[in-house]
């Protein structure tokens, strides 16, 4: 066990803003969940007894009787945003006289850093360059990411859960919005952070970075273990297992999606019932790729003149 | 023969200098009397300054607290108005909202105010930009707390908006009506991240700069657009024309990256910004103001029934 490793990564400037991450991200997955559990707790009770459902027990705080439904602004909410500047400033202050920014040599075309790492919060990107090529890597994913973020409030046709935490009615939707966002994006930076060392390869933490390892790899593509040798054969077979994945697991998410949300189903249109799948599909295709990579160590499966993927 | 200094004939006339003299007098007497009693004043005048011209001209209203001067206190502020003067009681409570998107806010006006006092000792050039960091770290006062204070709120501004985004979508506030406020937050999300990246190659140090040039190497990949990406070539793509020397205004990272990165950087992209923010807090307001922790709906009262809603 290497501490001094492990503390050289974790004390870089620019890494404290992940290590201040883990733990805020930590506790506000709490307090959201608390808040959910409750509400869920709520709409069980609220089920059974139509009759408490038409009094004002619609939230976990009802109103009491008497009380204003709405406060002044001044002093109510400034008071609040006010303190949080202030906290906020004196965080920062504390922070920036403690940590100093880091500054290295001058800037040097002919001498490359060893690991050249992107800014903290693209690293879950570049992560993404060891099971992809640069033009899905850097190019397709973030606007794919963007654009299918933008999407969401269009094809997330459930009324429920609209303005309050909650799990129970929104299982599917806030279980693919985790997925994304914690496993793909959040453990991917700390991956691409806290495991990659020189030469961008694997380093528990604790391991000591060896600037000289080198790792006996054999990459294979998937037509290559078919014995595919064409480079038509390859083009078509590539074709057919990508577009077999969107089919076959367009299929399985169709015959689960209907069965556990017959309501959503119901209401959706076929465009956005199309693009939910799309999306879902792209997003899964992500890890399936890196197991492919990481127990078969194959690098494409799909491989034409202009593209391999 | 004209008579000398009013003498007058049946001496009733006043000459010119005894009517001086008269006026004269009558000045000094009113500063005496007078002054004491308009100084009394304006002491007395000083013990409450809310009457004052200057202040009644600034403040427009009282400030005893009733419900309507709560009210006017907001209303009638440029920078509170945007808040309506009541607000759902709920709404205010901390474990719902995180605060998240107030504090994102409040840390863009921290790196606007620290980034303009940056800008007086920063030259975007290759031959000065790393000296001037030097200089700010050695030289000018409070300099080093100056570039620290920047480059926190920055990273921090990254963690707060994901953390806001995190909230609104754990708590459906995408929902309608806020749709269409909830794209323009995730532009502004691409904003703030292209911001700190184009504020990491300023100061023209390793780190920096290669980060910079793993970042833009992936614009070489680009579809179409980049010269080694899929169908690049076929549509004449070079290092020399591709989206990558766009972005960089050369084929490397050089002198033209960083003026491109620092004009993005403290012009382009704040402005851009900017307006989205104007436009994202006004939907807040028109949407139905800060989504307050809302009344639960059961799965019994949603029917389904309205068929496909079209997209």
């Amino acid at each position: 066990m290497d501490w001094r490793q492990l503390w050289e990564i974790c004390s870089a400037p620019d890494n404290v803003p992940i290590v201040a991450l883990i733990p805020l991200l930590a506790f506000y997955c709490y307090l959201a969940w608390k808040q959910a559990k409750g509400n869920d707790e709520l709409i069980a009770e609220l089920e059974t007894s139509p009759a408490m459902a038409k009094t004002r027990y619609r939230k976990t705080w009802p109103f009491e009787p008497g009380w204003q439904k709405e406060v002044h602004v001044w002093p109510f909410l400034l008071r609040i945003e006010f303190l949080a500047a202030i906290i906020v400033t004196i965080v920062l202050m504390i922070w920036s006289v403690t940590l100093n920014a880091p500054l290295e040599e001058p800037s040097n075309p002919n001498l490359t850093m060893n690991p050249a790492k992107a800014p903290w919060y693209f690293l879950g990107l570049q992560e993404m360059l060891v099971y992809f090529d640069p033009w899905i890597a850097g190019v397709v994913m973030p606007t794919l990411i963007i654009v299918g973020l933008m999407v969401i409030p269009y094809i997330d046709t459930n009324p429920l859960g609209n303005g309050y935490y909650t799990w129970k009615q929104r299982k599917f939707a806030i279980g693919s919005f985790l997925f994304g966002f914690i496993i793909l994006w959040v453990a991917m930076i700390i991956i691409g952070t806290f495991i990659r060392g020189p030469g961008w390869q694997w380093f528990w933490p604790g391991q000591t970075w060896d600037h000289s390892r080198l790792i006996y790899e054999v990459n294979r593509d998937l037509p290559d273990l078919f014995g595919i040798a064409s480079n038509f054969g390859k083009a078509i077979f590539g074709a057919v297992v990508v577009g077999g994945y969107y089919l076959a697991g367009g299929f399985l998410i169709h015959a689960l999606f209907r069965r556990y949300n017959p309501k959503d189903y119901q209401r959706m249109s076929l465009l956005q019932y199309s693009i939910m799948v799309f999306f879902l599909l792209t997003m899964v295709a992500l890890p399936l790729k890196m197991m492919l990579r990481l127990a078969f160590n194959i690098k494409y499966v799909w491989i034409t003149p202009w593209f391999n993927v | 023969m004209p008579e000398e200094n009013g003498n007058g004939k049946n001496g009733k006339e006043v000459g010119l200098l005894e009517r001086l003299k008269s006026a004269l007098h009558e000045d000094v007497q009113s500063i005496r009397t007078d002054m004491p009693t308009k100084a009394k004043e304006q002491i007395e005048g000083l013990k409450k300054p809310t009457k004052t011209a200057v202040y009644t001209s600034i403040f427009r209203h009282k400030h005893d607290d009733t419900p309507r001067n709560r009210a006017l206190g907001v209303l009638s502020n440029v920078f509170l108005h945007l808040h309506p003067a009541k607000i759902n009681r709920d709404a205010v409570r901390y474990s719902f909202t995180w605060g998240m998107g107030g504090i994102t806010f409040y840390l863009f006006i921290v790196l606007t105010l620290t980034g303009v006092l940056l800008m007086f000792y920063y030259h975007p050039t290759k031959l000065q930009a790393f000296r001037d960091v030097l200089y700010l770290e050695h030289d000018v006062p409070f300099g080093k707390i100056l570039r620290n204070m920047h480059r926190w709120a920055a990273h921090l501004m990254v963690i707060t908006v994901w953390l806001h985004m995190f909230r609104v979508f754990l708590t459906g506030s995408y929902k309608a009506p806020r749709q269409f406020n909830w794209n323009i937050g995730v532009l502004l999300l691409v904003l703030t991240l292209l911001l700190s990246f184009t504020g990491y190659l300023l100061p023209d140090d390793q780190l920096g700069f290669w980060a910079v040039t793993v970042g833009t190497n992936m614009a070489r990949a680009t579809p179409l657009l980049g010269h080694e990406g899929p169908f690049g070539k076929m549509l004449g793509m070079t290092p020399y024309n591709d989206v990558r020397f766009g972005l960089l205004g050369g084929s490397i990272v050089d002198a033209n990256a960083l003026l491109r990165s620092y004009i993005w950087h403290c012009i382009g992209i704040p402005i851009v910004a900017s307006v989205l923010m104007i436009v994202h807090f006004w939907r807040v307001r028109k949407d139905g103001g800060i989504s307050g922790p809302g009344s639960v709906v059961l799965a019994s009262e949603d029917k389904a029934q309205r068929g496909p809603r079209h997209a």
